[in-house]
């Protein structure tokens, strides 16, 4: 009756040779996973870095980082990336503009003022805004936003650079509210009660004390939001136009940098032509661009992180 | 300096101690030391702990009890600072050669932790969680294992109707009681307890005490506790520490009757820790 | 000698309370923009497209009528796409963190691993569409098919799930692992036994919410060509395909007005799609919250 568990134990220790073997590449393999990310890094680079170097084989770097006129079609093409850096920074600081007051806004109420009750509902809300398909803005953008534009501008051109820069902004919101919110909630309450023991509205604390305290979270969420505005396809690409343009008129049509490397890939662009590697010349320009953006993020708020 | 050979002089004393039984010795340290990083948090612990006896080991909190306890089935070594020198000898074999496989040694010593640390699984599956690592797969074996390691932990009557549900639903000292049971399902030999009463209501510290008491028939038990009283109740032999040193290790009586060291005694009246 | 005078500071005051309460209404509207742009966004596609959205829309393929316009090609792709990206990301990711949380030793590599994630996670999707076209479509001669998308996608998605994987195994108390290490299990039995089935609700909440992402993700597959105006269902993992979101862009880009209409239905599906999926990620994370 008595069950010997220790001798069951030990028998069983005999044939366990698969638990040692997975003992051993357990490790092994999760260390390969790991490796992949890396992979995709390097990956992602020489893609880039390749057929780029095959781009300068044909065109000049100083016409392309110099040059003013984007036309990568017929004949006389040329290929001057200033337009559609000008396009993509239009976008972005417009983007900016519409997302840095509200996003801002919106997190020193939630995190200063909102009454429980009101976070219940408006933080649900952001992150529902957040998970939006990119599409879906797009589409906005057009069918809605740019209409709305053109009955308060005369002559405004369905593709333009304002909507979908504000519909940018719109989608980056919700990262610039949580970050930022994020940052604020982790001053601790007792700056807070010391603040308004001595007299200070709320007012007062948040703005001369909280945000001052969360300032390297909060600019590192708008630096994230910048990188997030550059690297935005979809929504230019459907509302902005494609006509490459150096300009600061929103009202225009342009076109951004992610904008010309999907038009190129639904074209038919053959593959080998100098507008096939031109798609990488670009996505170089926007990968360096993202990268600087998100290393810059990353050193502020490490670099000025306070602690408490 | 002096407190090491005092340390020293005073284990020799006891090992000559004639016994009135000739106990084993089932754990041989000798000259160990152990750091976290720079920080030496154990010296030269010499210390012999019994077969079927219970050893409490008993001193202020940060005097290196824990880490001694947890050296014995090398789960310090989780810390990955650790560093240690000197020799531990289980059943006389070094837990610490190369060839010593530290899960066979945790398979004889169990351990029970200050806090209930019971995994998010049903009362079953925890106290099977043991043999079915270690191979056992038969319904009926798990079952008969389970019967009889809750009662073993005095828990069976408790928990008998409702074993499929979640062992988070117990109480604190159910809980506690239920890592004992787990503990007793791989039959170990030695069984370690890190302050098990520490995060309980008294009720549930007596019925723990109890079942130390009845478990030492069949197993070897080393117990750390900041509570004296608890020392004394259940312990044959009771080793104090202090700033990572033993100052004294006796048989209980003796130690808290009759302290060889004034730190003993000082510390066993009140006067500090 | 008063150094504060009272009085001053009280005729102060009212100007300073005033000042609060305006603020206070400014910051409440920013914060009730969002609900208001939701509001209008979901009002404006679905009085547009739930007039086109009926069971033959969800039926039909993509026609050049808006009328008989349907998605049933898109959501067949995007299912596919799924299938291929789930299991790729999901192991892939949670291996990762498994690796990161569980084995890695605190040196240079790991912290380069730790630094090239998070900077993965901030590259444009185009970026990761260019990558997947010239390694997997070309130089694999993967061509442009459903696992070609799916890889892509993956990779996509990988530094999300890795990033929330990593904290569902960081939420485990340090006392599991020692409870389970104290009876003599080995490492990776303890992460079988112990950490994964602790970390499994995280591990899901999080990778439901990266193929939420992965859904609604247009530019890096039409960049490695899924196709738009496919009359057919994808057979196997090399066929060619069309997802939601490509299907939507494809609509919102005709001149019609009715395709614009037929856009919204398409959005109202995808809509529903990331409702469900993200129901069920609230659903997970509520019944295992509160564990410990």
């Amino acid at each position: 009756m008595a069950v010997n568990v220790k001798e069951m134990m030990n028998e069983k220790k005999s044939n366990q040779h698969l638990l040692r073997i997975l003992e051993k590449v357990a490790p092994v393999f999760f260390l390969l996973c790991a490796i992949i990310s890396v992979l995709t890094t390097i990956g992602i680079i020489l893609t880039l870095l390749v057929e780029t170097i095959t781009f300068f084989n044909r065109v000049s770097f100083v016409e392309f980082i110099t040059g003013t006129e984007w036309w990568p079609f017929g004949e006389n093409a040329s290929y001057g990336i200033l337009p559609l850096i000008s396009g993509t920074l239009l976008i972005t600081v417009i983007a900016m503009i519409v997302a840095i007051p509200i996003g801002l806004a919106s997190a020193i109420y939630l995190s200063e003022f909102a009454p429980p009750k009101v976070r219940k509902v408006v933080k649900p809300v952001l992150e529902v805004l957040a998970g939006i398909p990119t599409i879906v803005y797009g589409f906005f953008a057009l069918t809605f936003v740019t209409p709305m534009l053109q009955i308060a501008i005369d002559d405004l051109p369905i593709f333009n650079a304002l909507s979908p820069g504000i519909v940018v902004g719109i989608m980056i919101i919700p990262m610039i509210a949580s970050l930022s919110e994020d940052a604020m909630s982790s001053v601790p309450n007792s700056i807070r009660e010391g603040a308004l023991a001595m007299g200070s509205t709320r007012l007062e604390v948040a703005l001369k004390v909280i945000v001052p305290a969360a300032l390297s979270g909060i600019i590192a969420s708008f630096v994230l939001g910048v990188s997030r505005a550059i690297g935005e396809t979809m929504i230019v690409s459907v509302a902005a136009g494609s006509t490459p343009k150096l300009t600061t008129d929103v009202t225009e049509s342009i076109q951004t940098m992610t904008g010309y490397i999907v038009q190129v890939t639904l074209g038919d662009a053959s593959y080998g032509s100098t507008t096939y590697y031109s798609i990488y010349a670009v996505g170089m320009t926007l990968f360096v661009f993202t990268l600087i953006m998100n290393l810059l993020s990353q050193y502020i708020s490490r670099r000025f992180k306070e602690d408490y | 300096m002096q407190a090491a050979s005092e340390s020293k002089h005073v284990s020799i004393l006891n090992t000559n101690e004639p016994d009135k039984e000739e106990t084993k010795t089932i754990y041989a340290v000798d000259n160990f030391n152990l750091w976290y990083g720079d920080n030496q948090a154990l010296y030269d612990v010499k210390m012999d702990i019994p077969m079927n006896k219970v050893t409490a080991i008993i001193g202020p909190s940060g005097c290196g009890k824990s880490t001694f306890i947890k050296a014995l089935n090398r789960l310090v070594e989780l810390v990955p600072s650790v560093k240690m020198s000197g020799s531990i000898k289980y059943d006389d074999k070094d837990i610490f050669s190369p060839k010593y496989k530290v899960e066979d040694l945790r398979t004889n010593v169990g351990m029970v932790f200050q806090n209930p640390n019971p995994f998010p699984k049903s009362i079953y599956e925890n106290v099977i969680y043991g043999p079915k690592t270690h191979g056992i797969k038969k319904k009926k074996v798990l079952d008969e294992i389970a019967e009889k390691s809750l009662k073993g932990a005095a828990l069976w009557d408790e928990v008998k109707d409702r074993l499929h549900e979640n062992a988070f639903g117990l109480s604190g000292g159910q809980q506690q009681r239920l890592c004992i049971a787990r503990c007793l399902a791989i039959e170990p030999d030695v069984i370690l307890m890190d302050e098990p009463t520490s995060a309980l209501d008294p009720i549930s510290t007596t019925k723990i005490e109890e079942l130390v008491q009845n478990l030492k028939k069949d197993y070897s038990i080393a117990i750390v506790t900041h509570n004296m009283q608890q020392a004394a109740r259940i312990s044959d032999k009771t080793a104090f520490f202090l700033n990572g040193e033993v100052i004294e290790y006796s048989n209980t009586d003796k130690l808290f009757s009759n302290p060889d060291d004034k730190r003993t005694e000082d510390y066993i009246t009140g006067r500090f820790g | 000698m008063n150094l504060v005078d009272k009085q001053v500071v009280q005729n102060k005051m009212n100007k300073r309370i005033i000042s609060n309460r305006i603020m206070r209404q400014l910051f409440f509207l920013a914060s009730v923009f969002g609900i208001v742009v939701l509001a209008v966004l979901l009002y404006r596609i679905f009085s547009e497209g739930l007039p086109y959205l009926d069971l033959s829309f969800l039926t039909s393929f993509a026609s050049r009528f808006p009328e008989e316009a349907g998605i049933k090609a898109a959501i067949a792709g995007s299912i596919w796409l799924m299938a291929v990206t789930a299991p790729i990301s999901l192991i892939l990711g949670v291996g990762t963190a498994i690796y990161l949380e569980e084995y890695a030793q605190e040196n240079k590599f790991t912290r380069f691993i730790r630094m090239n994630i998070s900077n993965l996670a901030g590259v444009p999707s185009v970026v990761f569409g260019l990558l997947g076209l010239t390694v997997f479509v070309r130089l694999m001669e993967m061509g442009r098919s459903v696992i070609a998308g799916g890889l892509t996608m993956s990779l996509l998605i990988l530094p999300i799930i890795v990033v929330s994987s990593q904290e569902a195994i960081r939420s485990i108390p340090k006392n599991q692992y020692e409870a389970s290490f104290a009876m003599g299990a080995t490492k990776w039995q303890t992460i079988r036994r112990v950490v994964l089935p602790a970390a499994i609700p995280g591990i899901l909440t999080g990778g439901i919410l990266a193929l939420s992402r992965a859904i609604g993700e247009t530019a890096p597959l039409l960049m490695i060509g899924a196709l738009s105006f496919i009359a057919y269902l994808p057979e196997n993992i090399w066929s060619g395909f069309t997802v939601l979101p490509i299907q939507i862009f494809n609509w919102t880009g005709r001149p019609q007005e009715e395709f614009h209409l037929v856009a919204s239905a398409g959005i109202i599906v995808l809509l529903v799609i990331l409702l469900l999926m993200n129901s069920v990620a609230i659903l997970i994370r509520n019944k295992f919250s509160k564990r410990y």
